[in-house]
């Protein structure tokens, strides 16, 4: 079982950028050797990038779906350890929808010695019709320490 | 040019040029902070994004001029690489439009702190043109 306590983790609210955003826990897997985890960014004007529409900017998602991933290397890893972003990319598959709490599912496929690789998906119902696609990847910053342990 | 509301939550400025889409300067503070001392990741794409998506206003604006209503701007996808950590200190960006199409552009965007030439982030963005 993982030794990462996501619920102590998770259990204060985000301070800088995540927290201006809003972003907040939402729910993980619990299914054995299911490693996905999900924030939730609440709709909320601050966020609104095109005012015509009411339709959120898409800043802010990049931000849920970089936070939920990194979440989802930490369960994998099974313990907190500084990582940072190397590149990330995200499909808009639709707007999201004006009032709508947007959920990011962060998923951790694979951690080598010095790069964790995930992906992820964004969306504002259900699971079944996202409305972003992430894939990207973090450099581990205790890479050393690891190898040595590896 | 108007900004989003999101924008003004980065506490984006623009600072305009002769000709050429404006700067964008985001200061740093609490609400861009990442791990302390360090910009987020996310506000950093989210300035770039911001700097391609006024590039790019400014590129039809140049082309249309007066004729016609404005065409609509729908983000396809995104591709950020982060090149070195965000520190404690002011970020610029600029949106370079690489090619205008009928239906898609393609926008780069570079994000910087003390040297141009030596950006922090770079973002590669596709943009469906709806011209109406």
């Amino acid at each position: 079982m993982s030794g990462f306590n996501i619920d102590a983790f998770m259990n204060h609210r985000f301070g800088g950028h995540g927290g201006a955003l809003g972003i907040v826990y939402h729910a993980r897997s619990d299914a054995p050797g299911d490693t996905w985890v999900e924030l939730a960014l609440p709709y909320a004007g601050a966020l609104i990038g095109d005012t015509d529409t009411g339709v959120l900017a898409s800043g802010p998602i990049i931000a849920l779906m970089d936070m939920a991933t990194s979440v989802a290397v930490w369960v994998k890893r099974g313990r907190f350890a500084p990582q940072a972003t190397l590149d990330l990319r995200v499909d808009y598959l639709r707007p999201a929808v004006p009032g709508r709490t947007v959920i990011g599912r962060g998923e951790c496929l694979k951690v080598t010695r010095s790069i964790a690789f995930v992906r992820g998906i964004a969306y504002d119902e259900t699971p079944d019709d996202p409305l972003a696609h992430v894939a990207g990847t973090f450099m581990l910053m205790d890479a050393q320490a690891m190898g040595a342990a590896a | 040019m108007s900004l989003p509301p999101y924008a003004d939550l980065l506490g984006i400025t623009l600072a305009p040029r002769d000709g050429e889409a404006p700067v964008l300067e985001m200061p740093f503070r609490d609400d861009v902070l990442g791990r302390p001392g360090f910009l987020h990741g996310g506000a950093i794409a989210g300035l770039l994004e911001v700097a391609a998506i006024v590039s790019l206003q400014h590129a039809l604006a140049e082309e249309g001029g007066a004729k016609g209503p404005p065409a609509r701007i729908k983000p396809v996808n995104v591709t950020v690489d982060f090149m070195r950590g965000g520190r404690d200190k002011p970020t610029h960006a600029e949106g370079i439009v690489t090619r205008l199409g009928t239906r898609v552009a393609n926008v780069e965007a570079i994000a910087w702190q003390d040297d141009r030439t030596r950006p922090i982030a770079h973002a590669r963005m596709n943009y469906l043109i709806a011209r109406d």
